[in-house]
C-alpha cells in the first residue's frame, strides 16, 4: 500500500494535511483530512468571567472573529437572561452581514480564484492571488474593494476591522453614528454593481467546470442551517434545521439550546478536528453539511430582490438541493449579494440610530446556549457557569466540524476519480486541494494565502518505508 | 515651622525642594519624568516596584526616588543606559510572574503596565512566562479581582486603609507566592469589612481589578479623584 500526503493544504485558513492510502494497482482506497493544530480553547476558557467570552473566543480566528462574538455573546445574553434591544439585534446583524462580504470574497477571490481562472494545471508557482492580479488587474482589484468594503463596515460599525469588542453580553457597546450610516449608505449602489458583474461572469464559466462539479463532493447529505419563520435566508437568529438530500425536513425545526439533542460529537485519534453528526442516523451515516451551500438549500427565498432572481437560476441547476460542493463558490456570490442589499435595507431602517444598544444584568441563568451562521456555516457556543458567572464548561461546535465529514468523503470522491491508477501530479493533487477549498474551511487562525506554499508527497510503503518524496 | 529648602542636582539641572519631599516629588516638580507603577499621588509610597530607581552620586546602589528623601547637594542621575536596561527588565518581569492578555483584558488601552511596555519598546518577553493557576474572585455583586492580572503593586491594599478606612485588602505569603487577600483570605463577595466603594477598582493600574460586567478595553479607571480625596479630608482635620 502507498500513501500520498499533501501537506500543508495552501490556500485555505488554517493548517491541515491530506492523507492518501493506495493499493498495489496505485487505485485510491481511502482519503483523510487531517487537521494537525490544535487550539485548546475549551479547556482555557474555563475559569473566566462569562462576559469576557466574546473577545477572548474570538481570537479564535482573525477571518471571522465577528462570528465567534456573536455566538459568543448570544450565548451571553441567555446567561444575562435578558432580551437585548431590538436595535442592538440590527445592528448585530449588520456586522455579520458585512462579516460574511468580507469572509466570501477572501474565499471566492483570494483563495478559490486562481484555481477557477488560472487553471488547475497552472504552474503553482504562480497560481496565487499575485499571478491571479498578473493575468486579471481588474477582477483582483474588485475583489479587494469587496472585502474592502466587508472590513470597512465592520470598521464602522464596530471600531475595527479585526477582533473588534464592540459585541458585548446584552447587545453591542454603543449605537451606530449617522456619518458611518450615510458613509456605507453612500458606497453601496457601486458595490452592489461589482457583485452583480462578477456573479454573472462566474455563471458564464459553469460551463468550464462541469468536471469539478461532479466529484468536488458531489453527493446527497444532510444539510443544516438556521432558519426563521419567514422562510428567508437567515445567519443570525431562528432555529435549527436539518434537510436531507430531497430537500424535505428531516424533522421539526428546533430551539438552538437543544441541538444537543441532534448533533453528537465523535473523535478520531488522527485529527485535531471533531466529527459532528446527526445524532439520530449515527456515526458516520449521519454526516451533514453547512455553509453558503446549506444555507441556500435551506432557505424558502433570500428576501432581496435581486438575491433572489438569482437563487432562482441557482435553483434552476438541478431539481432538489444542490448537492455538489463546487456550487458553494456560487451560493457564496449570490450570499454577498444578498448581505449588501440586506446591509441597505437594515440602513434604512427608521430606528437604526437609536441610542438604547445595552441591556444590562449579572448572571440570571447557569447555562447558555448562542448560535449564529458564521460565513461557514452554523456555529454553536455553549458555556455553563458558576453563581459568579465564572465559566466551568464550554464546548463550540465550529462550522468547518459540521463539514468534516463530508470534507472526508468529499476527498476521496476526487482523488478516487482523479488518481486512479493515473500517476500522480501536481495538477491533480491540486484538484484534491481545490475540493478542501470550495468548502471554504477555517481551521482557525492563520491564512495561507500568500506565495506558492510548500507541498510534500511522501510515498510510503506497505512496510511504512519512505519510498519517494515529491516537493514543489 | 516649615521645612527647610535644599538644593541639588538631578539630570544636570540644579533644582530646589522642601527637607521633607522625595526625589520623585522635586523630580515631578520639575517636571523631570520617572516612571512608577506602584506609586499613586494620595497614597504613601512603598518602593515596592522599583521602577523609579535612581542613580545617586557617591553611592554603589540604587535608589527608588518615591521613597528617598532628597539631600542638601545630592546629584540624581533618573534617566541612563543601566537605568533603562534594570526598568525594562522589571517590566518584563512582571509580565513573566503572571498571566497578562491585552488582547482579551478589560484594561486595554487603559493600562499602566501596558503604558509601561510601550514606553520601553517591549513587544517580547525576554523570560520564560511562568503562567501560574490563578483563579478569579468574582464573587463581589460589583466587582471583580482577577489575580492573573496583579503586579501586587498594593495600591488597593494602601487606598482601602488609607482612605477609605476600611482595610478590607491585605496580602498574604510571601516572594513569589504573595496574593492580595480580602479580610483573613476570604472571598471579597463574603468580606464583612468591604463598603464597596469601589476605590481599589480605580486605583488599580491593569485590569486585575475591574467592574463586573465590563468588556474588554471598558474598564476606565478615574484615577484624579485620589487627590482631591486626600485635600478634602486634610481640610476636614484642620
Amino acid at each position: 500500500m502507498q500513501q500520498i500526503t499533501i501537506e500543508p493544504v495552501s490556500r485555505i485558513e488554517g493548517h491541515a494535511a491530506i492523507r492518501l492510502f493506495l493499493d498495489d494497482a496505485g487505485r485510491v482506497r481511502d482519503a483523510r483530512f487531517q487537521v494537525n493544530q490544535f487550539r485548546g480553547f475549551e479547556r482555557f476558557a474555563v475559569g473566566r468571567p462569562f462576559f469576557e467570552m466574546p473577545t477572548l473566543t474570538a481570537r479564535t480566528c482573525g477571518i471571522c472573529p465577528v462570528s465567534h462574538e456573536l455566538a459568543s455573546a448570544k450565548a451571553c445574553d441567555q446567561l444575562l437572561a435578558v432580551a437585548i434591544p431590538p436595535v442592538a439585534a440590527k445592528l448585530r446583524r449588520l456586522l455579520n452581514l458585512a462579516q460574511l462580504i468580507q469572509s466570501h470574497a477572501l474565499s471566492f477571490f483570494y483563495l478559490a480564484a486562481p484555481d477557477l481562472l488560472l487553471g488547475m494545471d497552472h504552474p503553482p508557482e504562480s497560481r496565487n492571488f499575485f499571478g491571479l492580479a498578473a493575468a486579471d488587474p481588474q477582477f483582483a482589484r474588485d475583489g479587494i474593494r469587496l472585502r474592502q468594503f466587508g472590513q470597512q463596515t465592520i470598521e464602522r460599525l464596530a471600531g475595527r476591522r479585526i477582533h473588534p469588542s464592540w459585541v458585548v453580553p446584552g447587545g453591542v457597546d454603543s449605537p451606530l453614528a449617522a456619518p458611518a450610516r450615510e458613509a456605507m449608505l453612500a458606497e453601496l449602489p457601486a458595490i452592489i454593481a461589482l457583485v452583480r458583474t462578477h456573479l454573472e461572469r462566474f455563471k458564464h464559466s459553469l460551463d468550464r467546470h462541469r468536471e469539478h462539479d461532479r466529484v468536488f463532493a458531489r453527493f446527497p447529505s444532510l444539510f443544516l442551517g438556521l432558519a426563521n419563520e419567514a422562510g428567508t435566508l437567515e445567519h443570525y437568529d431562528g432555529r435549527l434545521r436539518f434537510i436531507d438530500a430531497d430537500g424535505a425536513p428531516v424533522a421539526d425545526d428546533f430551539d438552538p439550546s437543544a441541538y444537543q439533542q441532534a448533533i453528537g460529537e465523535a473523535v478520531e485519534p488522527w485529527t485535531y478536528l471533531k466529527f459532528p453528526y446527526y445524532l439520530p442516523h449515527g456515526y458516520p451515516q449521519g454526516m451533514y453539511r453547512v455553509g453558503p451551500l446549506a444555507r441556500l438549500n435551506l432557505a424558502g427565498r433570500c428576501g432581496t430582490e435581486l438575491a433572489d432572481r438569482e437563487l432562482a437560476l441557482f435553483r434552476a441547476l438541478e431539481p432538489g438541493p444542490v448537492l455538489g460542493t463546487f456550487q458553494a463558490h456560487y451560493a457564496r456570490l449570490i450570499e454577498i449579494l444578498y448581505a449588501t442589499e440586506q446591509i441597505e435595507r437594515l440602513l434604512a431602517e427608521p430606528d437604526i440610530l437609536d441610542r438604547r444598544v445595552r441591556a444590562m444584568a449579572g448572571v440570571n441563568n447557569l447555562e447558555g446556549v448562542g448560535i449564529a451562521e458564521a460565513p461557514r456555516g452554523t456555529l454553536i457556543h455553549h458555556y455553563k457557569v458558576n453563581e459568579d458567572g465564572l465559566v466551568e464548561w464550554i464546548n463550540l461546535i465550529i462550522a468547518t466540524g459540521h463539514n468534516n465529514l463530508a470534507m472526508q468523503r468529499g476527498i476521496l470522491q476526487a482523488a478516487q476519480h482523479f488518481l486512479d491508477g493515473t500517476p500522480p501530479r501536481e495538477g491533480l493533487l491540486n484538484r484534491i486541494e481545490a475540493v478542501i477549498r470550495s468548502f471554504d474551511p477555517c481551521l482557525a487562525c492563520s491564512t495561507h494565502a500568500v506565495g506558492t506554499m510548500p507541498l510534500t508527497i511522501d510515498f510510503v510503503g506497505s512496510d511504512g518505508l519512505l519510498l519517494d518524496r515529491l516537493q514543489r | 515651622m516649615s521645612a527647610p529648602i535644599l538644593t541639588l542636582t538631578i539630570d544636570g539641572r540644579q533644582v530646589s525642594g522642601l527637607a521633607s519631599e522625595t526625589v520623585l516629588q522635586v523630580a515631578k516638580e520639575n517636571g523631570i519624568a520617572i516612571p512608577t507603577l506602584c506609586f499613586l499621588e494620595g497614597l504613601s509610597a512603598t518602593g515596592a516596584c522599583r521602577l523609579c530607581m535612581v542613580e545617586i552620586e557617591g553611592s554603589p546602589r540604587l535608589h527608588p526616588a518615591c521613597v528617598t528623601p532628597i539631600q542638601e547637594g545630592m546629584t540624581v542621575t533618573t534617566d541612563s543606559k543601566r537605568l533603562f536596561g534594570y526598568r525594562r527588565a522589571i517590566v518584563q518581569l512582571l509580565f513573566s510572574e503572571r498571566n497578562h492578555v491585552c488582547a482579551v483584558c478589560v484594561a486595554n488601552g487603559h493600562c499602566e503596565l501596558q503604558e509601561l511596555a510601550r514606553a520601553f519598546g517591549i513587544d517580547h518577553i525576554a523570560f520564560p512566562c511562568r503562567h501560574p493557576a490563578l483563579e478569579v474572585d468574582a464573587s463581589h455583586s460589583r466587582f471583580v479581582l482577577d489575580h492573573n492580572r496583579c503586579v501586587l503593586c498594593t495600591r488597593c491594599v494602601r487606598v482601602c486603609g488609607e482612605i477609605e478606612g476600611a482595610h478590607t485588602w491585605d496580602v498574604k505569603n510571601r516572594g513569589i507566592r504573595i496574593q492580595i487577600v480580602a479580610d483573613l483570605d476570604t472571598p471579597w463577595g463574603a468580606a464583612a469589612t468591604c463598603t464597596g466603594c469601589g476605590k481599589c477598582v480605580h486605583v488599580c493600574p491593569t485590569g486585575a481589578l475591574a467592574e463586573k460586567g465590563k468588556s474588554m478595553a471598558e474598564m476606565r479607571q478615574k484615577r484624579p479623584f485620589l487627590p482631591y480625596l486626600v485635600a478634602n479630608r486634610a481640610e476636614e482635620r484642620k
